[in-house]
């Protein structure tokens, strides 16, 4: 790379091949100041407010009981969801990067439906499956079983809005992979079990810790869709977004940003995370990289 | 155009990729920069492009200095070695590139432009290409497309990286005497980076040798390849047999091979490094009154016009030899033979300019 | 049928796994996306279009699908010059920052949502810097298009940057030979390598600020005709236990959603096959 003070005749004779120092600073502090205030401004705004009032409102706040059955509902369902989706992942990607059929593409697609959906449809299917007038309402109340208003029907529309997320960071990582590996181990007599877990998983292992990761912040997340079939009843079936929405209604703003800077907490911790695996995954290449253009 | 480079020195982080390097390049000629990989070659002809900024060091262009200039000013024709087509337009677009993109002062109408190009495509003869996209042509034909893309600015020089290396040998062999038919032609200076030594012997006017980001030895085909420089070009410039030799009373012996030391030589020299080229070597079942080593044969491979066949000395040096055909048969070797080596001429290099060792026997 | 239908492989579990996942993925995602299509065929046309051309429905698609696009075209903008600043130039905090981007797919959309609404009400630290210049931000169709901003964000840069990422430099160097200057190289030779690349990324945040509902619900304001969203209407209805008025609105909303899934595809696919042809 060129060093940041380039001298005179070295700038002018590159200029065709790079921009002129000016306008790369201009884009540069364009670029950061459009950042700063859609994304940091935002994020930093969560923790002032949070702290507005000192650290023992804040504390108050997150220990209050309505907020800790939230945090307890909240890791229960990721706890639940997680583990559903985790396994979908790993059986879709699996045929899908390891296998050629016919119609691979049009399933890769329906993989990516839910992202296509409108969270707040996503609990609407599920309120017109599972609620009182539903498709299976009658025989759900008949049989003194709810799913809508209750537990059942907050995991439900997790797991449809977090179903892709898994599979779709393994699928092309793993097409990327290629089965020849797994071909060869299969040659040496290894079955099939053994194969995936001596072979395939140490490759795929940091894009699924990843998927994992993101799965979970999206579980404990998820806004509309949840809000949509819990029926927001306060230490039953609320979970942290949604008490975070009753405090703010009410304008409770530390209590409900003292909750949101949890979960805020956790998305920083999800963003390192994927950038710690992005390094694992991505070094050896840039190392190898950077080797071959030494060596021309 | 004539081309000078002055004590070029380009670095990338802790790696010297081309160090204090002088050269020139007469008009018309065209010369191959010739290296192994990481010698340097492709920075320097990146440098005279303006494609890199030297650290230090000048290059003129006609005697004029052209270090400050940008490559879109120095107006040279640069054939990528991966072509660098633009994908996303057609054969004749990516050709008249060069002519829309000027200032409107200079830009040529649309009927000229149609003109130059097909005049282009008559050129690298591929008039029937015009419409299709990079991705729909072959190897050979991206390259003499990139080729006519670079022509078309009418550049005093053009400038080619590797211009064979991602073409099979077939179409190679054929571009490569088509590319000098073509230099031949438009006598414009031209300057392109090989790692072939048959290529740029085969090519070039003049032929550069660089290593570790220096010059070797500039000369052409004939002189570097009889007379190398060094070591290092006659290893480079074809296959090659080592001998460790010693130095008696003013003669190199390889077994009971005498051959003069060179006028290079160390003084005190006591041994000295033999470069012999496998067809070099002539073999026989009998001794021949000159002088010979005798060696066995481990292997023979009689597929081709030259027969490779490997050697064990009786010092149990490994050799490399080959032999016409003919000669082959009329010897009837066989493996497990024991032969008497002899030279059949004395192109060899002998490179005694080691000083002996500080404890000599 | 599907094994049969596979190519030869020695590896094992096809069945297995084709089997969950297709068994999985009906449970999950097909059969109850398919209530929507099953309950608005409950609604004649008539009672059907009556819904979803009502003026407060047809205000909010005006306005779920307006404020989306205009969030997405300021994405295309700023998304491909965040990828560009962030592939070819280095600067100080470079990879925090690129870690940041994707701040909006990690962080829960309600709490971006109440962040945002207090940064840019009347009373917060942007919104009253606008406020002398009679610009209203929170709770107007503008605080709608910043949320939708702020969630369609990384799908630009992610999908741009590695494009940019994998651009030959040489194709540049190739212009800049030929006697273009910068701005020619951009416009005639890089703009149109990334372009199915900015186009997808303008489909995926289109998509999915039309669908998104937690960041935009506290920024909006919710007024009927005004500010009121068409995930929002969804979400009144069935308050009001209206079932086929939401799933007739839901209905709309996922033919258009499944047209642009169709047409993110269709773009992949197209720059797909334009790489693998090189």
């Amino acid at each position: 790379m060129t060093s940041p003070i380039i001298a005179e005749p070295a700038a002018k004779a590159s200029r065709t091949i790079t921009e002129p120092p000016l306008v790369k600073w201009m884009l540069i502090a364009i670029a950061l100041a459009f950042l700063a205030l859609v994304l940091l401004v935002p994020l930093v705004v969560v923790f002032d407010q949070a702290f507005e009032k000192g650290i023992e409102v804040y504390f108050a706040a997150i220990r209050e009981p309505d907020a800790l059955s939230a945090i307890r509902l909240t890791l229960l369902t990721a706890a639940i969801v997680v583990p559903l989706n985790l396994i979908f992942g790993l059986a879709a990607s699996w045929c899908i990067a390891k296998f050629d059929f016919v119609g691979k593409n049009i399933l890769t697609a329906i993989i990516d439906l839910p992202f296509a959906v409108s969270p707040v449809i996503s609990g609407l299917v599920f309120v017109l499956l599972f609620g009182a007038r539903g498709i299976f309402g009658p025989w759900l109340i008949a049989h003194d079983f709810r799913i809508i208003f209750a537990f059942p029907g907050i995991v439900l529309a997790t797991v449809f809005v977090t179903f892709p997320l898994v599979a779709r960071e393994l699928i092309p990582l793993m097409q990327a992979h290629g089965i020849e590996e797994e071909e060869a181990a299969i040659s040496l007599g290894a079955r099939g079990w053994q194969t995936f877990r001596r072979v395939t998983l140490p490759n795929i292992k940091w894009a699924l810790l990843y998927g994992v990761i993101l799965c979970n912040a999206r579980a404990m997340g998820e806004f509309g869709a949840v809000s949509v079939v819990s029926g927001h009843l306060r230490g039953l079936t609320n979970t942290m977004p949604l008490h975070v929405e009753i405090l703010y209604n009410e304008y409770n703003s530390v209590a409900a940003f003292a909750v949101a800077s949890l979960l805020a907490m956790l998305a920083i911790v999800t963003l390192i995370a994927k950038r710690l695996v992005e390094w694992k995954t991505h070094r050896p290449f840039q190392a190898a990289d950077s080797i071959r253009q030494e060596e021309d | 155009m004539s081309i000078e480079v002055r004590h070029v020195t380009k670095k990338f982080g802790t790696f010297t990729a081309v160090q204090d390097v002088s050269l020139q390049i007469p008009t018309g000629e065209l010369v191959a920069l010739l290296g192994p990989s990481g010698s340097g070659k492709t920075t320097l002809l990146r440098i005279i492009a303006g494609l890199e900024v030297p650290d230090s060091g000048s290059i003129l262009f006609d005697g004029e200095d052209a270090t400050s200039r940008s490559v879109r000013e120095r107006k040279v024709g640069f054939v990528f070695q991966h072509y660098a087509l633009f994908r996303n337009m057609t054969v004749f677009e990516n050709i008249a590139f060069g002519l829309r993109v000027r200032p409107r002062k200079r830009r040529p109408t649309s009927h000229e432009i149609r003109d130059r190009v097909d005049r282009l495509l008559q050129l690298v003869q591929l008039e029937w290409l015009a419409d299709r996209y990079p991705s729909q042509l072959s190897g050979g034909q991206r390259q003499r497309i990139a080729l006519a893309r670079a022509l078309a600015v009418e550049p005093k020089v053009l400038l080619l990286d590797e211009p064979f290396g991602a073409l099979d040998a077939r179409v190679r062999q054929e571009l490569r005497r088509w590319l000098r038919r073509l230099h031949d032609n438009l006598h414009i200076t031209g300057v392109f980076v090989t790692h072939d030594q048959e290529e740029a012997l085969e090519v070039a006017d003049q032929v550069v040798v660089t290593n570790h980001g220096q010059i070797i030895q500039v000369g052409t085909p004939e002189e570097v390849y009889h007379r190398p420089a060094s070591p290092f070009v006659y290893n480079f410039l074809g296959k090659v047999n080592l001998f460790h030799a010693r130095v008696e009373g003013g003669k190199v012996y390889v077994g009971g091979i005498q051959m003069p030391l060179p006028e290079d030589a160390h003084p005190d020299a006591t041994t000295a490094k033999v470069y012999v080229r496998p067809h070099h070597f002539d073999l026989h079942h009998q001794p021949e009154g000159k002088g010979h080593f005798r060696a066995r044969v481990l292997h023979i491979n009689p597929a081709g016009p030259q027969v490779k066949v490997e050697l064990e000395t009786e010092w149990g040096e490994a050799v490399h030899a080959e032999i016409p055909d003919e000669r082959y048969r009329q010897l009837k070797l066989e493996k497990g033979d024991e032969v008497y080596v002899t030279l059949k001429d004395e192109k060899v290099f002998i490179d005694a300019s080691e000083k002996p060792d500080s404890n000599p026997t | 049928m599907a094994i049969s239908l596979k190519r030869r492989n020695i590896l094992p579990g096809f069945g297995l796994t084709m089997g969950f996942t297709l068994l999985y993925m009906s449970l999950i995602v097909l059969i109850p996306l398919s209530t929507i299509f099953l309950k608005s065929s409950e609604m004649t046309w008539a009672q059907f279009c009556h819904v979803v051309t009502a003026p407060r429905v047809l205000a909010s698609y005006k306005l779920s699908f307006g404020a989306s696009l205009v969030a997405a075209l300021i994405n295309i903008l700023f998304g491909s010059l965040v990828a560009w600043v962030l592939v070819r130039y280095s600067f100080p905090c470079k990879q925090i920052i690129d870690g940041l981007v994707d701040l909006p797919f990690a962080l829960p959309t309600a709490v971006g949502g109440i962040a945002l609404t207090t940064v840019y009400a009347s009373t917060g630290w942007i919104g009253r810097l606008l406020e002398p210049w009679g610009i209203k931000a929170a709770f107007s169709p503008l605080g709608i298009v910043i949320a939708l901003t702020f969630i369609g964000l990384p799908f630009v840069v992610r999908t741009v940057q590695p494009v940019l990422q994998d651009f030959d430099r040489e194709i540049e160097e190739a212009s800049a030979t030929l006697g273009a200057n910068r701005l020619q190289t951009f416009i005639r030779v890089i703009l149109p390598g990334v372009l199915p690349s900015i186009l997808t990324g303008f489909t995926l945040a289109f998509a999915r600020a039309v669908g998104e509902y937690g960041s935009v619900v506290f920024i909006s304001g919710n007024m009927p005709l005004r500010t009121e969203i068409a995930p929002f209407l969804i979400m009144t209805k069935l308050d009001q236990f209206d079932y086929t008025g939401a799933t007739a609105i839901a209905a709309v909303m996922l033919v258009v959603s499944f047209v642009l899934l169709l047409a993110i595809n269709m773009l992949q696919w197209w720059s797909g096959r334009q790489k693998a042809a090189d």
